[in-house]
């Protein structure tokens, strides 16, 4: 693709019925040029990609053909490519080619960094944004406003008209930026907890035979369990002995081992020293686990115990009371226990897949081992200390008051619900601090005074004469009702349906589009609040011309809006209005407060 | 919180105490006053490590004029390491508000195993090199030699050390086994030679039983402790035991085959003296006439283990003239091992006095009982003759001598019992010779008599006053004291029967039977089901917890277990248990869930706490009983009942729930903690066995909950657990106050209410 262009041979099908001309196609940044193999024929096409306004293609998979179908204004051009790796090509460069130049025709110095890693023929002029972009991520750009029209839509709205540049745009969006990374991150499927029962051998009943059926996963499992066995097989596979061998004599061992008969175990292995491998017990594990003890929590290290001093002297203290248990003292070989398949499948477990399951088995467990071990001695010990001084606090006795969370201990509900209404109650006399305040000069007392002067009065005289004139009210009380009558009547039958979805599909579409837009302006120019260096300040004014603009337009979408319509587009543009407004306000605030302190600073200075 | 205590101002590091724990202190400092020993229960999970300690370092503070110094004891180093946190936490808030004025000095004190700083002496595997890899190092002799000849190497650690001199002292402040070491490295001294120095002068001392009950290392390390010290025993409820296993040794053919490679050896060197430097061997000789068994003060670096008997026994004369020259006194070693060879070799079971011991030794090797008494003594100083600085290689010839002494030392509370094989496998050969000590009061006896008081407290001391006949001592207070609960937070149950509403027990007749190991499998089946976080189930040995696996194993009843939680199992190895307890924590952190099977008896059950989320539930398989068939548990019944009145019956049982106690107890923590205890065996629901349970469990097992099937007790635990997981008043609320502040303490004093409330 570095070439700028992609030349395949196609057929060439005005419509999916025609059988197609066969001849070559050939892109280029631009346009498209389709030349038939026959020089006579009139088939031949000359496309600029300016007009394609979609473009589509069959999947792999499907028994259709591989097609490319480029939709323009009055039609389709459909191509048949030889393949599908040759429609692959051609799609990412169509794609490519027509996002690229709904690109050029905006803003030009946001581009250059794009066209730049695009073509590296380098005709582009050198990037003025100061953003260097490695190809790979411009393609994830592009790709993601291929895959998302709106998105696509946006971009061009919002950083083709200059609003925003290309980088404050994306910044908002890391995330889907950071989809192939987070993809990774993802959760994995940890293992079962039972994984040592999943090896069980079937017999078919009528002979000795056992067999065992093996998964990569159980594969997997055993030589997580076992990285003795893991390193065998490293070892012997396959330059000492096939797959199927190995594990042959694995199942061999373990059925030894399952006999509890260490004599006939230690005769076989003395034969067959592969066979010995799987008896011996694990020295990785070993290794492992002795470095392990060193850092666990000192509350439980009961290793530390052993041998406090002169306590542990052979042959001092009971020896043979009940209490202690002589185990048999036994073979070298066959000493693993279940119990100790227990523990070291919990460990394991605990642990957690290191590697993904493909990877495994070109690695060797010692690198898998060191990884596992990259932990820094500070920190454990650290993290020791940690451990121990929160064992050692007793919760209940200590007042907990720096958390930052309200203690869940509800005691009397009611009490805890009257508290929540004095709560809402405080906030929304917040909101309303403004109108009150004027007019809460009165105390308690007065206030009474007042009310029962009233009530006297209206006692003594009746309401006769009212707050409001009848028919003033009646009018009032109409053009509400009507408004409310309309609205019923038009929207109010099907609570699905939306406002929005009477409104004719041309205003529908504009308002939300510029809803959108709105969105992402006001989510720019929030975010760059406080002021502090040149460049944001830079970004707010850009952004509040935008605003502006936005705000005049919404105006217009008003002012232009079907008579009938007009209460409803105005019901809905009213609140986008009103954000607007904010921010505009925020602005105008914030520049003269900046201003007063810049006039201050100057003064002193 | 600062509050008074009659005329001591204690200060205690939380903002709140339960009222136990202030009776608990009131108590103590009564006994303080008296300067008499107490004996103190007082349930898990009341915070009575931080009471204690409170207390007598507020005691010492508030009576500067005679300080008393804290000796506090635990069974394990992980128990020093809690302890030393939670002191640490104190000494903070007492420098807090009293200023300099409050600093003391306390230190932990363990083996060089966890003290060591030389990476070269810590590459050894087992405690034994890491002792004998130390010596070879600081050794006067070894850097005498290096003192003269570079090559030799020397521990810089202990060089920097000895050159600082007096200099070499720790500041004020608390110091666990960690700060030690790193302060060590610090300053380059040896962390080890530090602490044991500075155990004379800190006001708090935290080290392990045996550093005062066992002879042969507390006349090393606590020769010389002070008089005006309060001793505390931690966690003494097996204290007994530590004490009686203090005073036993035994003696097997690996031993024996030991010994005679020591004395091989001793002989090569002996004659490698004779031929390089006889005039070392006669100043030894001379020595010894004189009376000196050692000569003068040992330096620290040199000392090895003690005298095995306790020093009141140790005869303070010269050694007997027959075994004054080295190699006569390797003969009488090698005739007494040729004996015990003898002796070792019977089929049958057999037991003896000391006395009938001795007497047969002096009929058959000749060797009299004084002569036996200072094998000890008379090896020790040839071993510094000889200038032996590899002391693990001479293990088995130390324990002969140890033997020797022991059996010439002391004539009552003691027995040889000599076993062909072990009971439970007698097809396999292993004779062993042991000299087991019954007395549980000898060991302790020098400590009691030793220091002023002398505190015996753990959570499980029922019936209290059988430990004051078992270590034959007076307290002046003795005291049990039940826990207040904001809400119900334990809820013990009785299982008597399965799922199949059959009796579920481990007696012996029924123990393998599978029904009772399906029952067993269901109701950890079915709990782990509605537990959340970590479960730890006991049981009652090794041996059955391995076939109770093995079988719950092959009828699948433990894949369906592990579909619910990880299971981790406490082994034989330490090492891995240690790692299966890390894990545990962790899969009960992560929120996985996870069972831990563990045996009571063993060294989980002793000193891991499950509090908190790492314990909601403890299951007991079957009542602890000690094997019974034991000969040496036979003997100690035996003398118990001889010479203390007591019936085997009731130590047995007493000796069982003390054990089950412990196990279930380890729970909880605090009283925002909650946990259920299941004790699943019939006989629990009788009530000779229940009634030896300690009170705070007691008052909270129902009489609805003393006989109960599987399926009730999973609606139980279901109640139980939605019931525990509502908020609460954590200050008990208005009626009957659980957790005190400030105020609460000072109104309950002027109105004089707290005594009322506490009894």
């Amino acid at each position: 693709m570095s070439t700028g262009q992609v030349i395949k041979r196609a057929k060439y099908k005005t419509s999916l019925k025609d059988p197609g001309t066969d001849g070559v196609l050939k892109l280029t940044e631009e346009k498209l040029f389709f030349r038939p193999n026959d020089p006579t024929s009139n088939m031949k096409l000359e496309v600029d990609f300016k007009s394609i306004q979609s473009h589509r293609n069959t999947k792999e998979g499907s028994n259709k053909p591989p097609w490319l179908n480029l939709g323009h204004s009055q039609g389709n051009y459909i191509f048949e490519l030889a393949s599908y790796p040759d429609l692959n090509v051609c799609r990412e460069f169509v794609g490519a080619a027509v996002l690229l130049l709904c690109f050029t025709l905006g803003s030009i110095s946001t581009l250059s960094g794009i066209a730049l890693s695009r073509n590296k023929s380098g005709e582009a002029p050198p990037a003025i944004s100061g953003e260097q972009l490695s190809p790979a991520e411009m393609e994830l750009r592009i790709k993601l406003l291929r895959e998302d029209s709106k998105l696509q839509k946006l971009h061009r709205e919002l950083v083709a008209s200059g609003k925003l540049t290309e980088s404050e745009f994306w910044a908002t969006r890391k995330k889907l930026l950071d989809k192939d990374e987070s993809r990774k991150l993802k959760q994995r499927v940890g293992f079962k907890n039972s994984m040592i029962f999943d090896t069980k051998p079937m017999s078919d009943g009528r002979t000795n035979q056992v067999t065992f059926s093996l998964t990569p996963e159980i594969k997997n499992q055993i030589f997580a369990l076992k990285p003795a066995v893991h390193q065998a097989f490293l070892n012997f596979v396959p330059s000492k002995m096939t797959e199927k061998d190995f594990w042959t004599k694995y199942f061999r061992a373990e059925y030894l081992h399952s006999t509890k008969n260490a004599v006939a175990a230690a005769a076989e292995a003395a034969e067959d020293e592969e066979l010995a491998v799987f008896l011996k017990d694990d020295e990785i594990l070993e290794k492992e686990s002795r470095k392990k003890v060193r850092r666990v929590d000192p509350t439980l290290d009961m290793e530390a115990d052993q041998g406090d001093d002169y306590t542990h002297l052979p042959d001092h203290g009971i020896f043979r009371d009940g209490s202690k248990e002589v185990s048999e003292a036994q073979h070298q070989l066959c000493r693993r226990t279940l119990l100790q398949d227990l523990n070291r499948q919990g460990a394991v477990v605990l642990e957690g897949r290191t590697l993904d399951s493909e990877m495994e088995h070109q690695r060797t467990v010692a690198e898998v081992l060191e990884r596992t071990r990259h932990e820094s001695d500070g920190d454990i010990e650290q993290e020791r200390r940690n451990r121990i001084s929160r064992m050692t606090q007793i919760e209940d006795l200590q007042e907990q008051g720096d958390h930052p969370f309200a203690p869940l201990c509800i005691k009397d509900p009611r009490e805890y619900f009257d508290s929540q209404q004095a709560n809402a109650v405080k906030t929304l006399d917040h909101s309303q601090a403004g109108m009150d305040q004027t007019r809460c000069n009165l105390s308690s007392e007065e206030a009474y005074g007042f009310l029962k002067v009233s009530i006297s009065k209206i006692k003594t005289l009746g309401i006769s004469d009212p707050l409001v004139s009848p028919e003033i009210a009646s009018k009032v009380l109409a053009g509400l009702t009507k408004n409310i009558s309309t609205s019923k009547y038009q929207y109010g039958k099907n609570s699905q349906e939306s406002v929005l979805d009477i409104l004719p599909n041309t205003t529908k579409e504009q308002l939300l589009d510029h809803w959108v837009c709105s969105q992402e302006l006001l989510r720019h120019f929030w975010s760059s609040y406080p002021i502090t260096t040149s460049n944001l300040n830079t970004k707010v004014n850009r952004l509040k011309d935008s605003i502006s603009q936005m705000y005049s337009k919404l105006e217009e979408i008003k002012v232009s809006a079907r008579s009938d319509m007009r209460h409803q587009v105005s019901l809905i543009v009213h609140p986008m209005q009103q954000v607007l407004d904010a921010a505009l306000l925020h602005y105008d605030a914030d520049k003269r407060k900046r201003n007063a302190k810049a006039q201050r600073l100057n003064g002193y200075a | 919180m600062k509050f008074s205590i009659e005329d001591v101002t204690v200060y205690f590091p939380y903002d709140n105490i339960y009222p136990e724990q202030y009776a608990y202190m009131l108590e103590l400092k009564r006994a303080l006053d008296a300067r008499g020993h107490c004996l103190l229960e007082m349930p898990t999970g009341t915070g009575k490590t931080i009471a204690l300690l409170s207390l007598i370092t507020s005691y010492t503070l508030s009576k500067p004029q005679n300080p008393v110094k804290l000796i506090y004891c635990t069974r394990t180093v992980h128990e020093m390491e809690k302890t030393l946190a939670e002191l640490k936490l104190l000494h903070n808030y007492q420098l807090q508000h009293l200023g300099p004025s409050a600093k003391i000095l306390a230190v932990g004190l363990s083996s060089r195993k966890n003290l060591c700083i030389n990476p070269r002496v810590l590459a050894a595997e087992n405690r034994d090199s890491v002792d004998a890899g130390c010596r070879k190092l600081t050794a006067s002799w070894v850097r005498a030699v290096a003192a003269e000849n570079p090559r030799i190497p020397t521990c810089e650690f202990f060089e920097q050390y000895e050159r600082a001199g007096s200099s070499a002292v720790l500041p004020p402040g608390v110091y666990t086994l960690q700060d030690l070491r790193a302060f060590g490295k610090e300053k380059g001294w040896c962390p080890y030679f530090l602490a044991r120095h500075m155990v004379q002068f800190a006001n708090v001392v935290v080290y392990s039983y045996q550093y005062l009950l066992d002879p042969k290392v507390a006349s090393i390390i606590s020769k010389e402790m002070q008089r005006e010290s309060v001793v505390v025993f931690d966690e003494a409820h097996n204290i007994d035991n530590v004490c009686i296993e203090a005073l036993s040794v035994s003696v097997r053919r690996q031993t024996i085959e030991g010994a005679r490679r020591n004395l091989h050896k001793i002989n090569q060197e002996i004659d490698k003296f004779k031929a390089t430097d006889a005039g070392r061997l006669r100043a030894e000789y001379n020595r010894l006439v004189e009376g000196l068994a050692l000569r003068g003060d040992l330096r620290a670096s040199d000392a090895w283990l003690a005298n095995p008997a306790l020093p009141d026994d140790i005869l303070k004369e010269a050694v007997p003239g027959n075994i004054r020259r080295a190699e006569h006194f390797l003969h009488v070693l090698r005739r007494l091992v040729q004996y015990l060879e003898g002796r070792l070799e019977t089929e049958n079971l057999e037991k003896e006095s000391p006395i009938a011991f001795v007497a047969s030794i002096l009929n058959h090797a000749g060797i009299d009982q004084k002569t036996l008494k200072f094998c000890y003594d008379r090896l020790h100083s040839l071993m510094l003759t000889l200038e032996i600085t590899d002391t693990d290689e001479f293990l088995h010839i130390q324990t002969i001598c140890d033997f020797a002494t022991l059996v010439g030392t002391y004539a009552r509370g003691f027995s040889v019992i000599i076993e062909p094989y072990d009971e439970r496998m007698p097809h396999i050969p292993d004779p062993v010779l042991q000299l087991c000590c019954h007395d549980a009061s000898l060991a302790i006896k020098p400590v009691f008599e030793r220091f002023q008081s002398v505190v015996i407290t753990s959570g499980t001391l029922s019936p209290i006053d059988l430990y004051p006949r078992l270590l034959n001592f007076n307290p002046v207070v003795s005291r049990s004291f039940t826990m207040s609960l904001t809400r119900d937070c334990i809820c013990p149950m009785v299982l008597t029967r399965g799922s199949d509403q059959l009796p579920v027990s481990t007696k012996f007749d029924m123990r393998s039977d599978l029904g009772v190991v399906r029952n067993y499998g269901r109701l950890l089946l079915e709990m782990a089901s509605v537990v959340p976080d970590g479960i730890v189930c006991f049981f009652v040995s090794y041996s059955y917890m391995d076939g109770i696996v093995n079988s719950w194993n092959e009828n699948g009843i433990l894949k369906e277990i592990m579909q619910h939680k990880l299971v981790f199992i406490e082994t034989q190895d330490v090492v891995e248990t240690t790692l299966a307890l890390d894990n545990y924590r962790k899969a009960c952190d992560c929120g996985r869930g996870a069972v831990f099977f563990s045996v009571a008896r063993g060294k989980v059950a002793e000193g891991i706490d499950f509090d908190r989320h790492y314990g909601r539930l403890v299951i007991m398989f079957g009542v602890p009983f000690q094997y019974t068939l034991s000969k040496i548990l036979l003997a100690r019944l035996e003398y118990l009942r001889d010479t203390f009145q007591i019936k085997e019956g009731d130590f047995l049982t007493f000796d069982a729930l003390r054990q089950a106690a412990q196990c279930v107890g380890r729970v909880i923590r605090s009283k925002a903690d909650y946990g259920m205890m299941v004790f699943a065996d019939k006989r629990y629901s009788r009530h000779d066995k229940r009634s030896k349970l300690p009170g705070w469990i007691l008052s909270h097992l129902r009489e609805a909950h003393l006989n109960l099937s599987t399926d009730m007790a999973l609606h139980i635990a279901r109640e139980f657990l939605r019931k525990m997981a509502q908020p609460y008043d954590k200050t008990g609320g208005s009626g009957n106050k659980t957790l005190l502040s400030q105020e609460d303490l000072e109104k309950m004093m002027a109105e004089g209410k707290m005594n009322d409330m506490l009894h």
